[in-house]
């Protein structure tokens, strides 16, 4: 039999009892709209921390300073200063598939300028950090190797600076006054919004690390050395080759450093969006259970009102197995579409949420066919029992069936 | 007759005997006959004669328990489901007392219905120009697109006519076909019949009108699951005929 035909009678035959089909479409809707609701919602939420992470850059491994990790009781994040520039020098030197590193020193400071100030961040870094960071310049230009060798008074701005020390003006070639030391201001930095934790990345003032260590704090140790990996392959085994360059030229057996790699952040940080979606597969399931449920009957009910039916189509020589077939069709076809209006459902309620309370939604392809298979999937399932009872009918019972 | 043909339905020592509770019930006992191609068959009998059953069976909707079955040379005494059922759509047309067409279905579909399980695939307009033909041919090629609850009884009956000749099968088996007519509807179906047997169709009908049966052309007459009278109908009854006294007679009540 073709299955063309048969969906043509599927349709016929939900159309006669309209508001049955709908209401027995209603607990497919209502459980797929609310998954497809709950995973844009969960997903957003995941891709805007992960693009968080991702802005900290490309294949990016960092180097804390201190043993933070460790149970006993300790300083604290560089608490216990061991990383040196050397360390940095060493591991683009030594490691392989390392292809840029910028050792970083962090401050806060008051800067001024143009009659202005502003208390802000000042980093230290390597002329590589605009790439480690994949972070464009605006304007100017980043500053060079020269400029580090010969710790220069040069700086490249966030776009807060800018915008509160030098309103309406192009700040390259300005000159900015960190501690009272005058830098020049090379570069400005596009904008990059904030960051995990809710910091304005915007909100910093970069000069060359050495400057930094020598002109504006005096100091021997780095906070952190950023690594970059040549690939995203690579990150597992450079990071384990940087822990045993340090152990060596640290001469220590404990290490007294944290690497840390961007999966790990990620992992961290979308942790908690995992258990909620297991949460909402579960409370998934159980609704298209229930909606399952709720096919299984109406499919049973709709067996006994045709008995007659199944009997006449079974003596103008229909199979068992097309009795079957017609009827699975039917399951799947209410199933099939109440799952797709639930997904468009489940899409309308999402946008909605997003637009009303501003919460990043993204509905992933892949939900949208997991969604309409598994409702096509409860139809076959749900509607297997009662399709096979119409199946089995005895045609002389079913043609005489009141 | 000098020339030989086979027979349309060779029964031989049919028996049925149905397993209820505690009595068994031998509902036919032992029935052989041939039906030849062209035949028009009323079987007779009152209730509990044996004749539903033996009905069933011809159509393939049942299987003996002892005895042999031959439709159009085909053993199917020993068929199985699947087999009776695509037997039961090459070979045979059915039409019911309560016609069993299906509500909200148009004619055309339901005429076109039978063929939807058809083991060779035919074309969606090849479907419809058979369906299409089948309604000419009982007279209803105007009312394709009715449903059955704008149809009347005789024209619902013609429909399910329709339906049991678009496989073009070898047995048309008519079960009570007009048990639920009028007196006139119920000629002008004979009519049909008698028509559709003129161009060759084997008829096998059910009744318990004897002047129903007289349209036919045989009678066989069951008792107890046994054939007791099996002959001609001797004063056969010519349904365009009978319609034109009918009308005849009510005109004149008419008139007066």
């Amino acid at each position: 039999m073709r299955i063309f035909a048969s969906f043509r009678i599927a349709g016929r035959a939900l159309r006669r009892n309209k508001m049955r089909s709908v209401l027995t479409m209603l607990g497919i809707i209502i459980g797929v709209g609310s998954v497809i609701a709950a995973v844009s919602i969960t997903s957003g939420a995941t891709k805007q921390v992960e693009d968080r992470v991702a802005s900290l850059g490309q294949n990016v491994i960092t180097v804390f300073s201190g043993n933070f990790t460790s149970g006993a009781m300790r300083g604290g994040w560089g608490s216990a200063p061991t990383l040196t520039t050397g360390d940095a020098d060493a591991i683009l030197q030594n490691v392989p598939n390392v292809v840029a590193v910028s050792p970083e020193v962090r401050d806060r400071a008051q800067v001024l300028a143009n009659g202005l100030n502003w208390n802000t961040q000042v980093i230290g870094e390597s002329p590589d950090y605009p790439q480690i960071r994949n972070w464009n310049i605006a304007k100017g230009s980043m500053f060079a190797e020269q400029d580090v060798r010969s710790i220069a008074k040069v700086a490249v701005i966030g776009k807060t600076v800018a915008d509160q020390l030098f309103p309406n003006e192009n700040p390259v070639g300005q000159t900015i006054r960190i501690r009272n030391i005058p830098f020049k201001i090379v570069g400005l930095l596009e904008s990059k919004g904030f960051n995990l934790f809710g910091q304005d990345q915007d909100d910093v003032v970069i000069v060359p690390y050495s400057s930094h260590m020598h002109r504006i704090t005096s100091r021997i140790y780095v906070n952190s050395i950023l690594v970059q990996a040549a690939s995203t392959e690579a990150i597992t085994k450079v990071q384990s080759d940087i822990s045993d360059l340090l152990l060596s030229r640290h001469r220590s057996r404990e290490a007294d450093f944290t690497v840390r790699n961007q999966v790990e952040l990620m992992q961290a940080a979308t942790a908690t969006s995992k258990v909620m979606s297991i949460l909402l597969a579960g409370i998934a399931s159980v609704s298209l259970l229930v909606g399952g449920i709720g096919i299984m009957n109406i499919m049973l009910v709709s067996v006994t009102e045709r008995t007659r039916e199944i009997g006449i189509r079974m003596a103008v020589g229909a199979r068992g197995n097309d009795i079957l077939v017609q009827f699975l069709i039917e399951a799947v076809t209410l199933s099939a579409f109440g799952g797709s209006v639930g997904i468009g459902l489940g899409i309308g309620a999402s946008r909605l949420i997003s637009s009303l309370m501003q919460w990043p939604t993204l509905t992933p392809v892949a939900w949208i066919f997991i969604a309409f298979i598994s409702s096509a999937v409860i139809g076959i399932i749900s509607g297997f029992y009662p399709a096979w009872k119409a199946s089995k009918l005895d045609p002389i019972d079913a043609l005489h069936y009141e | 007759m000098a020339v030989q043909t086979n027979p349309v339905i060779k029964l031989v020592e049919i028996h049925k005997t149905y397993h209820t509770g505690e009595v068994d019930v031998h509902a036919v006992r032992g029935v052989s006959r041939e039906i030849l191609p062209g035949e028009f068959v009323a079987i007779m009998g009152s209730s509990g004669s044996g004749k539903s059953t033996l009905m069933n069976m011809i159509g393939c909707l049942d299987r003996p328990t002892e005895g042999r079955y031959w439709l159009d040379g085909i053993d199917v005494s020993t068929l199985d489901r699947d087999a009776l059922a695509d037997v039961r759509n090459e070979k045979i047309g059915f039409v019911f007392q309560g016609f069993n067409l299906l509500s909200r279905t148009s004619a055309l579909e339901n005429v076109e219905m039978p063929m939807l399980y058809n083991r060779h695939r035919i074309a969606a307009h090849e479907q419809r120009d058979r369906a299409l033909q089948a309604l000419e041919l009982v007279g209803l090629g105007d009312r394709a697109d009715h449903h059955p609850n704008q149809l009347s009884g005789g024209q619902q009956q013609r429909v399910a006519i329709g339906r049991a000749l678009v496989n073009r099968p070898s047995l048309l088996l008519a079960d009570e076909p007009t048990g639920n007519l009028d007196s006139q509807t119920s000629i002008e179906i004979m009519g049909v019949f008698q028509k559709l047997n003129d161009q060759g169709i084997t008829i096998v009908m059910v009744t318990h009108e004897l002047d129903i049966a007289r349209y036919t052309k045989q009678m066989v007459v069951l008792r107890d699951g046994k054939i007791v009278t099996d002959e001609k109908v001797a004063d056969r009854l010519n349904a365009e005929r009978e319609l034109a006294h009918l009308k005849q007679a009510q005109a004149a009540v008419k008139l007066e």
